[in-house]
């Protein structure tokens, strides 16, 4: 049998299955729920405070929370590895830099494109600490525990996310998808 | 500042596994989130929506046997609905959720490298304002950690069967009832700056 890992893709009911299962793992083992942006927030606020000490000093944020390189920041990095070990196997890498449906409508310029991803990361990630989750915490671990806030992130944020396709790429941008 | 080492041993287990599943699915490519958003490929659903099912008929096992205690975010009214908002915005904007855009970072894509940094900064502006946003996400109150079942006084199996029952609905409505919930693939050519380690697609379509 072909070592699955070498396939491109798998069917995305059989991922999904996995990933519910992967959470009852990281439930069973840790007691924690999967999840990405917590160790982001984590990460910058250790550097703020070893960079500017008296700076974070002054900051509410560090009498109220302590930042730690935690389970959940090796999640991250796991994520990179296990993503990059999985299109290494299948010879799944692109490097694309400006996609197809984004050049049909936006133009060829990499600065373009990676100003607008620069800026539209950091919007998702100042909205996913307001809301305290992103689409794996909220999304997937918030969703399947039936956590109130959860679902109504969930609904918002698709929501949101399908208006601003559509009006970005207008409804013939489905067309180049 | 750290967890125990056998605790960060077992974040990058799950974290690898998390992130050969995310790579596979197909979920690490830009196109695909665009196509969800745009309402054209349906693989981004049909993996939030299968893992939601099955993680949520074990969680709520475990929890009935004792196991482990759930891990559920406060419904801070404002926190959520801006949150969300600007969430949903961003991610139409950058073509990736945060766990997505570090697979594909993985998967060797420039614009989600470029957009971790993005996150970096985002991150850090919400420390640095953290004290007066705090207060800002509870301005409409703060109904804490409720799940739904708690908020409507139900008994939580009650929703994982509706929940799963549209889950099986959607499947089949998707296999049989259109050929439009069919995961579109290979549509884009591949880059001109790439290694040439990429497959040409059987059928390449011009964009």
């Amino acid at each position: 049998m072909k070592n699955p890992l070498r396939n491109k893709e798998w069917p995305p009911y059989v991922v999904g299955l996995c990933i519910g299962v992967l959470s009852w793992f990281a439930f069973a083992t840790a007691n924690h729920p999967l999840g990405i942006t917590t160790s982001f927030e984590d990460g910058v606020a250790l550097i703020e405070q070893l960079f500017a000490p008296q700076w974070a000093a002054s900051n509410e944020y560090f009498t109220q929370k302590t930042p730690k390189i935690s389970w959940e920041t090796m999640l991250v990095v796991g994520v990179f590895l296990g993503a990059m070990f999985s299109s290494l196997a299948s010879g799944d890498r692109e490097r694309i830099v400006v996609s197809a449906i984004w050049e049909q409508r936006f133009g060829p310029s990499i600065t373009v494109r990676m100003t607008a991803a620069f800026l539209g990361a950091g919007l998702m990630m100042f909205g996913a600490r307001l809301a305290q989750g992103c689409t794996s915490g909220h999304g997937i671990s918030g969703s399947l525990q039936l956590a109130a806030s959860s679902w109504l992130f969930s609904i918002l944020f698709f929501g949101t996310g399908v208006a601003t396709a559509i009006l970005l790429y207008g409804r013939k941008g489905a067309n180049h998808v | 500042m750290f967890d125990p080492i056998w605790k960060l041993a077992l974040g990058l287990l799950t974290g690898i596994i998390f992130g050969v599943l995310l790579q596979k699915g197909g979920v690490a490519k830009s196109r695909v989130i665009i196509g969800q958003f745009l309402l054209k490929d349906w693989t981004v659903l049909k993996v939030m929506g299968s893992a939601v099912v099955v993680g949520a008929v074990g969680i709520y096992s475990l929890l009935a046997l004792d196991w482990i205690s759930l891990h559920v975010k406060p419904l801070a009214w404002t926190g959520i609905a801006v949150g969300g908002v600007l969430f949903g915005i961003g991610m139409a904007i950058f073509g990736y959720c945060p766990g997505t855009s570090v697979a594909a970072c993985g998967e060797g894509r420039r614009d989600a490298m470029v957009g971790v940094l993005g996150m970096l900064v985002g991150a850090a502006v919400y420390v640095g304002l953290y004290p007066s946003l705090q207060p800002f996400t509870e301005s409409l109150g703060n109904r804490g950690e409720v799940t739904l079942p708690e908020v409507t006084g139900t008994s939580p199996w009650l929703w994982i069967a509706f929940l799963a029952i549209v889950a099986v609905v959607a499947f089949f409505v998707g296999h049989f009832g259109s050929s439009s919930g069919e995961r579109i693939v290979q549509k884009e050519p591949p880059d001109h700056q790439s290694t040439g380690n990429i497959q040409t697609p059987k059928h390449p379509v011009k964009a």
